[in-house]
C-alpha cells in the first residue's frame, strides 16, 4: 500500500502521439503553407489546400515513425475523409457568397419584386449600363408564375401521391400491383426533369395542338417530378404509424377508409406535410421542363390554362443565356442573379418550413 | 346488454397453415372467462376470430361457426364492422389515439364512425364510461390533455373507457395487464370484476394468478409441438381448473411443471 | 333463428370502404398509367423523326448521325462527374456516419441536403459566372503541361466553358445524391460487426475496410448508379456552363454537347420536325437513364432480400 509507483505515463499509452500533436502539425503547416505562397503569390484558397496537404503528410509521416504503419494508415484515412467533407463544403460556401455578392444589387433595386419586365427592352439597358440609370424590370411576373405553376402541380400530385401511398400501406399487402407500383415509382423518381417537360409538351401537342405552351402544361411536368417524392415520403410516414392504433379504430367498429382518414393520416400529417413542403422545394426550382412547356413571358399572366408563362428559373435562365441588351448583359446579370436569391431563399424557406412542420404537427405528448 | 358466445367446430388458419384446430366452447353472458396456455398455442389468435379482428391479418382464415346469441358472426353478408361494434377488444399494450384528447378518444367510436351527437349527450357518455372504467376522478380536470400523456395504467383504463363507450355485448381482452406495473395490473383487474355485471368479459392471460383472480371459467389451450395446431384442452370453472383439472397437461401446466 | 340480426348493415359505410379503396388503387394505377404515357408520347412524338429522310434531319445525315456524338458527350459529363463526385461523396458520408461526433452528425448531414436543396439553374449561373472564370488558368496549365494527353489538349477555352467545368458542376450536384444514400447503407451497417473488428483490436480505419465497406458495397453501387442517372439528365448546369460544339476528344477546350441540354436550348424555338427531331433525343435520354435507374433499384432490391436487414 506504501510504495505506489510513480509513472508519468500509462503503460496503455505508449508509443502514441501525445493529444496535442495535430495542433502541432497544423500550427507548422499553416506557417510553410503560408512561406510557400509568399514565394509564389499569395491568395487565401491555395494557402488552404498546401496547409491540409502539408497537414496531412506531416502527420501521417510523425505518426508512422511513433505508432507503425496501422496507425499512420488510419490517420491518413481520418484526413481523407476529413478533407472529403471539407472539400464538398467549399461548392456549398461559393454558391451561397456568389448569390449573395451578385443578387444583393439587384433585390434592393426598387421596383425589383412590384414589376415585370413588361416593356423594358435592351435600350434600357444599355441606358442603365452606360450612363447609369437605374436597372428597370422586375421579376414580378416570374414571380407568380412560379408560384401558379407550382400550385398547380401540388394540387395534382398531393392527391394522387397521398392516394397512391395509401394504396401501397393500407390496401397493397405485397400484391403485385403494389410491388410493381414501387418498383415503378423509384424509376420515376430518376427521370431527368426535361423527359418530365418533353412528356407533358408532347401530350399536350397530340392532346390539344402542336405549339400547346401554358401554365397547366408546365404543372403537368412538375408533377411528374413531384409526384414519386410525395408518394415516398407519405409512404414512409404511413408506415410507422403504428399498427396497433388501426386495430384499436377497428375494434371500436370503425370502418378502414375512415379508420385511414381519421386515425392513420392524422396521425402521419405532420410527416406528410413535411414531405409535401419537401418535395415542393424540389420542383419549384426545375428549370429545364418548364422551358419547354411554359414558353417565356415577359408580361404578367394570371391564366395556368392560356399563354406563356414566366416563372422564376426559366427567368434566370433565359437573362444569363439571351440578355435584354445583348451589348450589355450588365442589367440583365444583375436581374437574374437577383432572381436567383429570391429563388435560393424560397427554397431555403420551405426547407425550414418543412422542419418546422414536422416540429409543430408532431403528435402531443406530455400531461 | 351482454350476450353469450357459442363456438362450434372452428379451426383458424394462416395461409395454409392451421394455427388453432376444432374449438368447441360455450361462453356465458355476464362472465369472466380466462384463456391460460404457453405461447403460441393460439389463445390470442381464437380471440381475435371472436370478433373477426383476425381478419386485418394478411392471410388469417376461419371455419365453422361463432354465435353470438345465435346470430353466426360469418354468416353470409355479416358485416365484420357490424360485428366489432357489437364484440369490443382491449389490447396488450395501451393504445389511445395519439392525436386525440382524453374526452376524443371516449369518444372515438361514436366520432370516427360520423355519428351525430349533442353535446350534453356526448360528455354524459364521456363520464359514463370514464366512470365505468374506474378513471373518472384521475382525469376530469383534464378531459382536454392528450391522452398519451396518462400512465400506462390509466391508458389501458382509457382504452377500456373507450371500449365501453361504443356500448359493446361482449369485451374480449388480450393480455391487458402484461404491459402494466402491478399497481396498474390492481387496478384494470378490479375494474374487471365490475365489468362483468354488465358485460361479457374474455380475457386472455399468460397470468395463471390473475386468471385464477378474475375469471369464472377458464380455458386452457395447449400445442403439441411447434407446428402444430393450437386446440383447446379443458375448459371449466376456474376453481377445478386450477384446483382439480381432469386433464393431465392442464394440470401440468396450471402446477408449473411446464410452460 | 332465421334471421342475422349481424347483417343489418350500417348503411352507406360499406360503400365509402369501395370508392375509397377503388380510389387509392385508380390513384396508383394512375401513376403507372402516367410512366407508360412517358414512354407512349414520346415514341409517337418521336417517330416522325426516326422515320423522316436522313437530309431533313439537322445535319444532314439522319437521326443516328444527329444522336451519337451528343450521347457520347452525355456520357463524358456523367463519367466526369462521377469520378470527382464518388470518392468525395463516399468520405463524406464516413465522415457523417462513423467520424463526427454524434452530436454533430444530423445537423452535418442537413448541410449536405443543403447542396440538394440548391436548384440546378443558380448551380448553372455559379458554373458560368464564377467557376469557369476561376478554373480557367488551371486548363491553361494542364494544357502546357499535360497537353500531350488527348484529354487535356490544348489551347485551352479561354473562357473555361468546357465540358470538364460541366463535369465539376454536375459532380456537385450528384454529390449530395451519393452521399445521402450511402450515409444511410452505412449507418445500417450490423454493430456486431462493427465491435467485432473493434474488439480484435482494429483502428477505425481497419474497421471501416473490414465491416463497413464490404456490407455496404451494394449501396455504394446503386447510389452511384443513382447519381449517373442525375448526371445524365441534368440539363441546367450543362446548358449555361458549356459552350457548345462538335464532339472534341479535349475536355479542357469548348465543345461537346449533353441530350439534355441539346433539347434545352433548342427546344422554345424549335418548329416542325425539329421538335420530333428533339423529342426523340429526349427518347433516347429516357431510356439511357430508365436502364440505369431499373438496374439501380435492382441492386438495392436485390440487397435488401439477401441482407434480411428489412
Amino acid at each position: 500500500m506504501t510504495a505506489t509507483v510513480v509513472r508519468k505515463r500509462s503503460a496503455l499509452t505508449k508509443g502514441q502521439l501525445p493529444k496535442f500533436a495535430p495542433y502541432i502539425v497544423l500550427a507548422v503547416a499553416l506557417v510553410v503553407a503560408a512561406a510557400i505562397m509568399a514565394l509564389i503569390g499569395f491568395n487565401a484558397f491555395g494557402w488552404g489546400i498546401v496547409a491540409a496537404i502539408l497537414f496531412a503528410v506531416g502527420l501521417v509521416s510523425w505518426s508512422g515513425a511513433v505508432e507503425g504503419a496501422r496507425k499512420a494508415k488510419d490517420k491518413l484515412a481520418t484526413c481523407l475523409v476529413v478533407g472529403a467533407f471539407l472539400i464538398a463544403l467549399l461548392p456549398l460556401i461559393s454558391v451561397i457568397v456568389t448569390v449573395l455578392i451578385n443578387g444583393i444589387p439587384g433585390l434592393i433595386t426598387p421596383g425589383f419584386l412590384g414589376t415585370s419586365m413588361n416593356g423594358v427592352t435592351g435600350a434600357f439597358d444599355n441606358k442603365a449600363a452606360e450612363e447609369g440609370a437605374p436597372v428597370l424590370g422586375g421579376i414580378y411576373h416570374a414571380l407568380m408564375g412560379t408560384i401558379q405553376i407550382t400550385l398547380l402541380a401540388t394540387v395534382i400530385s398531393v392527391p394522387v401521391g397521398l392516394l397512391t401511398s395509401i394504396y401501397l400501406v393500407e390496401y397493397g399487402n405485397d400484391r403485385p400491383l403494389a410491388r410493381a407500383i414501387t418498383f415503378f415509382v423509384d424509376v420515376m423518381t430518376g427521370i431527368p426533369s426535361i423527359v418530365a417537360g418533353l412528356f407533358a409538351a408532347a401530350f399536350f401537342f397530340a392532346i390539344v395542338g402542336p405549339g400547346t405552351k401554358t401554365g397547366a402544361v408546365a404543372a403537368v411536368a412538375l408533377s411528374v417530378l413531384m409526384i414519386p417524392v410525395v408518394v415516398r415520403s407519405s409512404e414512409e410516414m404511413l408506415k410507422i404509424v403504428p399498427n396497433e392504433l388501426r386495430e384499436a379504430s377497428y375494434a371500436l367498429g370503425v370502418r378502414k377508409w375512415r379508420t385511414i382518414t381519421k386515425v392513420v393520416i392524422p396521425t402521419a400529417i405532420s410527416g406528410i406535410a413535411s414531405g409535401v413542403t419537401l418535395a415542393i422545394a424540389r420542383v419549384i426550382g426545375e428549370t429545364a421542363p418548364i422551358l419547354v412547356t411554359a414558353g417565356f413571358a415577359t408580361t404578367i399572366n394570371n391564366n395556368v390554362f392560356g399563354g406563356w408563362m414566366a416563372s422564376l428559373p426559366t427567368f434566370i435562365y433565359t437573362q444569363i443565356l439571351n440578355p435584354t441588351s445583348p451589348s450589355n448583359p450588365g442589367p440583365s446579370d444583375q436581374r437574374a442573379w437577383g432572381a436567383a436569391l429570391v429563388l435560393i431563399i424560397l427554397v431555403m424557406l420551405l426547407n425550414l418550413g418543412a422542419r418546422l412542420i414536422a416540429r409543430m404537427f408532431a403528435p402531443k405528448t406530455g400531461r | 346488454m351482454s350476450k353469450r358466445i357459442d363456438v362450434k367446430d372452428l379451426n383458424v388458419y394462416y395461409g395454409n397453415f392451421l394455427a388453432v384446430e376444432d374449438v368447441n366452447i360455450n361462453i356465458q353472458a355476464k362472465s369472466v372467462t380466462a384463456f391460460i396456455g404457453p405461447s403460441g398455442c393460439g389463445k390470442s389468435t381464437f380471440l381475435r376470430t371472436l370478433n373477426r379482428m383476425h381478419e386485418v391479418l394478411p392471410g388469417a382464415r376461419v371455419e365453422g361457426e361463432v354465435l353470438l346469441d345465435g346470430d353466426n358472426l360469418y354468416g353470409p353478408g355479416v358485416d365484420p364492422v357490424t360485428v366489432r361494434t357489437q364484440v369490443g377488444m382491449v389490447f396488450q399494450r395501451p393504445n389511445p389515439f395519439p392525436t386525440m384528447s382524453i374526452r376524443d378518444n371516449v369518444l372515438a367510436g361514436v366520432k370516427l364512425n360520423n355519428k351525430k351527437i349533442s353535446k350534453g349527450a356526448a360528455d354524459a357518455l364521456v363520464e359514463k364510461s370514464l366512470v365505468g372504467a374506474n378513471l373518472w376522478n384521475e382525469v376530469k380536470d383534464r378531459l382536454d390533455k392528450p391522452g398519451s400523456g396518462l400512465s400506462g395504467g390509466q391508458q389501458q383504463r382509457l382504452c377500456i373507457a373507450r371500449a365501453i363507450a361504443v356500448e359493446p355485448q361482449v369485451i374480449l381482452m388480450d393480455e391487458p395487464c402484461s404491459a402494466l406495473d402491478p399497481i396498474s395490473t390492481l387496478a384494470v383487474e378490479d375494474l374487471i370484476n365490475e365489468l362483468k355485471d354488465q358485460y361479457t368479459v374474455v380475457i386472455v392471460t399468460h397470468n395463471m394468478q390473475q386468471a385464477a383472480r378474475v375469471s369464472d371459467k377458464t380455458a386452457f389451450f395447449n400445442i403439441a409441438g411447434t407446428g402444430k395446431p393450437g386446440k383447446l384442452i379443458e375448459f371449466a370453472d376456474t376453481t377445478s381448473i386450477f384446483n382439480n383439472p381432469s386433464q393431465k397437461a392442464t394440470e401440468d401446466y396450471v402446477s408449473g411443471r411446464f410452460g | 333463428m332465421t334471421t342475422n340480426s349481424l347483417t343489418t348493415s350500417q348503411g352507406a359505410g360499406r360503400a365509402g370502404d369501395k370508392v375509397f379503396s377503388g380510389a387509392a388503387m385508380a390513384a396508383g394505377c394512375l401513376i403507372l398509367a402516367v410512366l407508360f404515357g412517358v414512354a407512349l408520347f414520346l415514341v409517337v412524338q418521336a417517330i416522325p423523326a426516326l422515320t423522316a429522310p436522313a437530309a431533313d434531319i439537322q445535319g444532314g445525315h439522319g437521326f443516328f448521325a444527329y444522336i451519337a456524338p451528343i450521347v457520347v458527350g452525355t456520357l463524358i459529363a456523367a463519367v466526369i462527374a462521377l469520378v470527382i463526385a464518388t470518392p468525395v461523396a463516399i468520405g463524406v458520408a464516413l465522415f457523417i456516419s462513423h467520424y463526427a461526433p454524434r452530436r454533430l452528425a444530423a445537423g452535418l448531414g442537413y448541410v449536405v441536403d443543403l447542396l440538394a436543396a440548391i436548384p440546378s439553374v443558380v448551380y448553372g449561373a455559379w458554373g458560368a459566372a464564377f467557376l469557369a472564370k476561376e478554373i480557367s488558368p488551371a486548363y491553361d496549365w494542364l494544357a502546357t503541361y499535360l497537353g500531350w494527353i488527348p484529354i487535356f489538349e490544348g489551347p485551352a477555352s479561354a473562357t473555361g466553358k468546357t465540358i470538364l467545368t460541366a463535369g465539376i458542376v454536375l459532380s456537385v450536384m450528384v454529390l449530395p445524391i451519393i452521399t445521402s444514400l450511402s450515409r444511410e447503407i452505412f449507418l445500417q451497417t450490423p454493430k456486431l460487426h462493427e465491435e467485432a473488428a473493434l474488439a480484435l483490436g482494429a483502428t477505425r480505419w481497419e474497421m471501416i475496410k473490414m465491416a463497413v465497406l464490404p456490407f455496404g458495397r451494394p449501396g455504394i453501387i446503386s447510389a452511384i448508379m443513382l447519381g449517373l442517372g442525375r448526371a445524365l439528365g441534368e440539363t441546367m448546369a450543362v446548358a449555361l456552363v458549356l459552350s457548345s460544339g462538335v464532339l472534341t476528344a479535349s475536355l479542357i477546350q469548348s465543345g461537346n454537347q449533353t441530350i439534355a441540354a441539346e433539347i434545352a436550348l433548342n427546344f422554345p424555338e424549335a418548329s416542325g420536325l425539329k421538335v420530333n427531331t428533339l423529342i426523340a433525343a429526349g427518347l433516347v435520354l429516357f431510356v439511357i437513364t430508365l436502364g440505369v435507374n431499373m438496374i439501380a433499384r435492382w441492386i438495392i432490391t436485390r440487397h435488401k432480400e439477401f441482407s434480411g436487414a428489412n
